[in-house]
């Protein structure tokens, strides 16, 4: 029972890639391009959410 | 010069999206509130742990085929809250098992928590500074398929190191997208609410579920 359940789960995961290849095909070559100014920005704020990740490891750690 | 540089918006625009995004945070915190009562329900009838899988996989199906069909229609807000009740119920199948975990309560509280503070966060900083994050389509986009292909891996190889790879790369991916599909709403590129909150129902639970998993294997438990 359970292989089936994760035989199905795989089959609508690789599903859910094919229907989502063309939207991530077109964002890729025809989406806007960000600066690099906004992409140190973006940088930033995911450096911040893994430092607070870690933040949170250390807390039920310790 | 490879930016365009939007006209004005028109103050019909503006109102229309403040209504979008008012309908899609009213929405959104009825289908956590739901979410949340079917989890304590699928908790005190102590369901399987397989409940959690068979929930996952109705939810994707009415996710994928039903809701694109119904979210113009009244009919996409109980699709919706079918969806969120389904995977609440398989989160309470979830989160039976943390409780037996001798640090389990901590780990659930944590997790809700910054699950919180993350989306609590992230959604501020896009509704105040009203930054474009349009740019990150084709990272997220390109991100979420590697993603999916690792899971898919996953399921079959049993590698905590995999796992805990997987997990954080879905927090950050899922930060992403809170970011992108919030300035998708106030920039006006998402205008059905029910899909909006779809999309902002899916960020947080799977950071819910993948900080769960990261403070389960980082704990020693």
């Amino acid at each position: 029972m359970e292989l089936f359940l994760k035989i199905t789960f795989a089959i609508l995961l690789l599903m859910m890639v094919w229907r989502l290849w063309p939207a991530a095909k077109d964002q890729m070559e025809n989406g806007p391009k960000g600066s690099s100014a906004e992409w140190r920005g973006f940088a930033i704020i995911l450096l911040a959410v893994v430092l607070f990740v870690a933040l949170l490891i250390a807390m039920v750690r310790g | 010069m490879s930016r365009v540089i939007s006209a004005p918006r028109s103050q019909e625009q503006v109102l229309s999206t403040n209504k979008v995004l008012k309908n899609t945070y009213m929405l959104l915190s009825a289908t956590l509130l739901f979410s949340a009562v079917m989890a304590t329900v699928s908790l005190f009838l102590q369901v399987p742990p397989m409940a959690y899988m068979i929930s996952v996989i109705g939810a994707m199906v009415l996710g994928m085929f039903v809701l694109p069909r119904t979210a113009n229609s009244t009919s996409g807000i109980g699709v919706i809250f079918l969806i969120t009740g389904m995977l609440g119920f398989g989160l309470g199948a979830l989160l039976s098992i943390y409780l037996q975990l001798p640090k389990g309560p901590q780990i659930i509280g944590t997790a809700f928590a910054g699950t919180g503070i993350i989306f609590l966060a992230l959604s501020g900083y896009a509704l105040t500074t009203r930054k474009n994050f349009s740019f990150l389509g084709g990272f997220l986009f390109a991100g979420m398929i590697a993603v999916i292909v690792a899971i898919v891996a996953s399921l079959f190889f049993n590698m905590p190191a995999l796992s805990m790879a997987i997990s954080g790369a879905v927090i950050l991916l899922m930060s992403g997208f809170i970011l992108f599909d919030t300035s998708r709403i106030i920039n006006g590129g998402e205008t059905n609410y029910i899909m909006a909150t779809y999309g902002l129902y899916l960020t947080i639970f799977n950071i819910f579920i993948h900080l769960l998993s990261l403070l389960g294997i980082m704990s020693d438990d």
